[in-house]
């Protein structure tokens, strides 16, 4: 099915999400719609999914024009939305969350599974989809539930698909299968409308690409037209520099000394074992390593958010094993959380507030008991300047940001009393090209003000681009600590892997 | 100023819209249980002019009935403060509570527990005015703070659903009311029937009038809603309850104690509960008898319809206590059942619950600043 989009315009209140965007892909083609978090590229996929009405402009499906008050209309003209955070019931099987809102029924009134599970059947045969129809929603895998997803879509008889962001929950191995299934997909003359801010992705799998900034449409190009930096200029408004500039780190006295440290899961298991390593001054040591193999419980043990069952933390000397986070605070660590909207700010309050969230009891922030309301806005006015956090005022819940700009506020709050330790996990996760450079930029600054950083990272380019000194693990244990310099991309890989030193 | 005002304004317009429609509603009510105008209604057809002038005739002797006796005149409007002073600490406690993300239901059981104290040191102490009032309001504060405290401490230590145990400890208190006025130590000489010694003159709060019922407990009740606002909004223990009520893991990330701020969440909750015994018995009752107040549950809805803010709670508050007030009036002048008026409290809470009905009703915007206070979003997780 050919998709037009043309001259749509959706304003909310202060801002123009999209203004005069023009789109369109053809039957059998991969548009990619590139753009930096912020940049309009989930509302207009909104639009076209009917759940948000345009303020100007029209949609056009195969050159006649449609409006579509409700998701409801835009399913039943053929498009289908797989959206970033799944919607599936996670205690329904496949086939209940397949059938769900479409479900055919048998003459006495009951759901006539059979026909619904060939139907499903069928297609996960026919576009190599594959997965069990009867287990539960919540017993599989992300790339599992984004087949699920991708099956709702194709049993709504969906003839544009719209992928968003859809490699970012994603292994490697699983984003390989995603695009094996894409592939399918547009063989069958399906078009698909693929939503990211990963360049190489992009260009991998699309076959045009449109560029958003700011709510515009500022180049529509092909792959082979464009390199990688050609589209990140595009897309940030600026040639930019996917390495960081730094110089050799000058390494002091230990500040984190990490000895035989075992922590445990929630089930009681051990996924960190054993694990021993020094973090020094002025510089930054980079914990890389697949998803799942003992990192979050390692920084939350560290930060003082889960128990340490054995082993041994020292700050700057001192034991501070099993401390509450607020004493590790007073002594000067930090810590930017892998999950930022659950951890890192309370959606619920203002910008202002988010940014003096461990700190309003100190000076200048309180007097005794009595909150002073002035310097916390003053503070506000000064970090959303320095560190570059786009929101409409400081008094906007931290929630209606995009992500970049709450990790800015993070960062910006984080780094504020990072004088010793600052670790920081996952912390340009989703984020785009710009907030990227912007947040490495300040790492690097923070280590060269002679602070020690523990970077956790499962992306190998941060990890390289960052890092002074690499630690790879695997299972919970270390597998290899690698200078930077030894350090290339096929060596870790290969301990990532689990092949020992 | 004026947009402190405006924005007030705006907040204030669909609570007002709900009272202004759930009147509405009970008008139809009014009639419809009127045999009179029933009648006239049946002959519609006949004789239209008679049967809408005896609706209008019915209804506003009712609605009539029911402000006169609120608030026409001194001690209409003495009794309507009265009737509101204890709904505005009891509002305020499911309002702090709220705010720390807790449900408190366990209003009544806090109110017991502190009338129950305060009655005791009302009666059995005999110390000069001027220590034994502070001393019995002190105790009621403290006894409903443990109260609440029991299962603040429940939740932090075991993960107890607030909701289940503050449920739970009412029907404990109400119980454990009932025996001590069983027991010669409470139990009025001479009476048989549970109720309990008389608070001694020193220990009662002061009357603004000798002829007025309404007591210093008022006052009290203000102030104490000035404190709890500027303990939330300015004060550094507000935000860390506001911080983990809003959101527990940043809390817990920015290293806030969120069991701590629970447990001293509901002893706050539970303190400003207590207080509204306290002053119930050493401001009007002077003795303390078996049974609930449903203070505790009318207060949950006063901080729906305050929006768990301490001035609308008050504002709310005064509501409440005109239509309590005004009920035995509207029954006694115009034979309305008093009932009526418990339809009417929850027809307004049913619109405020409802913001978008009323939006719909009235076709006004979703203005900014009026969003959904999610009251009911995180019930039972």
């Amino acid at each position: 099915m050919r998709v037009e989009l043309r001259g749509i315009t959706k304003r909310f209140p202060g801002v123009v999400a999209n203004a005069d965007v023009d789109l369109e892909v053809d039957g059998g083609q991969v548009l990619a719609l590139l753009g930096e978090n912020g940049a309009g590229k989930s509302t207009l996929m909104n639009v076209l999914f009917g759940l948000y009405e345009p303020d100007g402009g029209e949609i056009l499906l195969d050159g006649s024009p449609v409006r579509f008050a409700s998701p409801a209309a835009s399913i039943a003209a053929g498009i289908g939305m797989v959206h970033q955070h799944f919607m599936l019931v996670p205690v329904f099987s496949v086939l209940e969350n397949v059938m769900l809102g479409v479900e055919t029924t048998t003459r006495l009134g009951g759901l006539d599974r059979r026909a619904a599970r060939a139907r499903l059947v069928e297609l996960s045969a026919a576009y190599n989809l594959q997965v069990d129809p009867d287990a539960d929603v919540e017993d599989l895998s992300v790339g599992a539930q984004q087949r699920v997803e991708i099956l709702k879509a194709l049993y709504r008889q969906a003839d544009c698909l719209i992928l968003d962001e859809p490699t970012a929950v994603l292994t490697p191995p699983e984003i390989d299968d995603l695009f094996r299934i894409i592939t399918t997909l547009t063989e069958s003359g399906r078009s698909v409308i693929f939503i990211s801010h990963k360049l190489g992705e992009v260009r991998r799998i699309a076959d045009r690409i449109t560029v958003l900034r700011r709510g515009e449409v500022v180049g529509t190009t092909t792959p082979a037209e464009s390199s990688e930096a050609d589209l990140a200029a595009l897309m940030v408004g600026r040639e930019v520099q996917l390495v960081v500039d730094k110089s050799p780190a000058r390494p002091g006295q230990p500040v984190l000394r990490v000895e035989g440290l075992r922590v445990l899961d929630e089930r009681g298991v051990a996924v960190v074992d054993g694990v021993s390593f020094e973090v020094a001054a002025g510089e930054i040591v980079a914990v890389a390593g697949v998803q799942g193999n003992g990192q979050t419980e390692l920084v939350e043990a560290l930060a003082g958010l889960r128990a340490v069952d054995a082993g041994t933390v020292h700050l700057d000397g001192e034991d501070v094993t099993g401390l509450q986070p607020r004493r590790l605070l007073e002594r000067g660590m930090a810590h930017v959380p892998e999950d930022r909207q659950r951890d890192g700010v309370v959606g619920a309050f203002p910008v202002r507030d988010n940014l003096v969230l461990n700190t309003f009891r100190r000076r200048p922030f309180a007097r005794g008991l009595r909150i002073d309301r002035r310097a916390i806005r003053d503070n506000a006015s000064r970090l959303m300047a320095d560190f570059d956090i786009r929101a409409a005022s400081p008094e906007v819940a931290a929630a209606t940001l995009s992500g970049g700009n709450q990790q800015k506020v993070i960062v910006a709050r984080e780094f504020g009393h990072a004088d010793r330790l600052l670790i920081a996990a996952q912390p340009t996760r989703g984020l785009d090209v710009g907030s990227i450079q912007y947040i490495h930029r300040r790492i690097v600054d923070k280590r060269d003000e002679g602070a020690a950083v523990l970077l956790v990272s499962t992306e190998l380019d941060e990890v390289l681009a960052l890092a002074d000194r690499v630690i790879v693990v695997f299972r919970g244990h270390i597998v290899g600590t690698v200078p930077r310099a030894d350090a290339t991309r096929d060596h870790l890989g290969l301990l990532m892997a689990g092949a020992t030193a | 100023m004026s947009a402190a005002l405006a924005r007030a304004g705006r907040v204030a317009l669909v609570p007002a819209l709900a009272i202004f429609s759930a009147l509405a509603v009970g008008g139809l009510i009014i009639v419809v249980s009127d045999s009179t105008a029933l009648r006239d209604w049946s002959s519609f057809v006949a004789n239209p002019g008679r049967a809408l002038s005896t609706s209008w005739d019915v209804v506003s002797g009712a609605y009539g009935a029911l402000f006169r006796t609120s608030l026409g005149g001194r001690r209409a409007i003495s009794e309507t403060l009265l009737e509101a002073t204890p709904l505005v600490l009891t509002g305020l406690s499911v309002t702090f509570a709220f705010r720390a993300g807790l449900f408190n239901i366990g209003g009544d059981g806090q109110f017991l527990a502190g009338a129950l104290t305060s009655v005791y040191v009302g009666f059995s102490l005999d110390i000069p005015a001027a220590l034994h009032l502070p001393l019995a309001l002190a105790a009621g504060v403290a006894a409903g703070a443990l109260w609440g405290g029991i299962a603040g401490v429940l939740k932090a230590r075991t993960g107890a659903h607030e909701v289940i145990t503050t449920i739970m400890l009412n029907f404990v208190a109400l119980r454990l009311v009932d025996y001590a006025l069983s027991t010669d130590v409470f139990r009025r000489t001479g009476r048989s029937d549970p109720i309990s010694k008389q608070v001694l003159e020193t220990a009662r709060l002061p009357r603004f009038s000798d002829d007025l019922r309404v007591h210093a407990g008022l006052v009290l009740a203000l102030v104490t809603a000035y404190g709890v606002w500027w303990l939330l909004f300015r004060s550094t223990t507000g935000f860390r309850v506001r911080a983990v009520g809003a959101s527990p893991s940043a809390a817990r990330y920015a290293g806030m104690a969120v069991g701590g701020t629970w447990v001293l969440s509901m002893l706050v909750a539970g303190g400003l509960a207590g207080l509204a015994g306290a002053t119930t018995v050493l401001g009007v009752r002077f003795s303390l008898t078996g049974g609930f107040s449903n203070l505790g549950f009318d207060a949950i809805a006063l901080a729906l319809l305050g929006r768990s803010h301490p001035a609308g709670v008050v504002a709310a508050a005064l509501l409440f206590g005109v239509l309590r007030a005004g009920a035995t009036g509207m029954a006694a002048e115009a034979s309305t059942p008093v009932d009526i008026i418990v339809v009417i409290q929850a027809l307004v809470i049913v619109f405020v619950a409802a913001p978008s009905l009323i939006r719909s009703v009235y076709r006004i915007g979703a203005g900014r600043g009026t969003g959904p206070v999610a009251f009911s979003s995180s019930w039972g997780s």
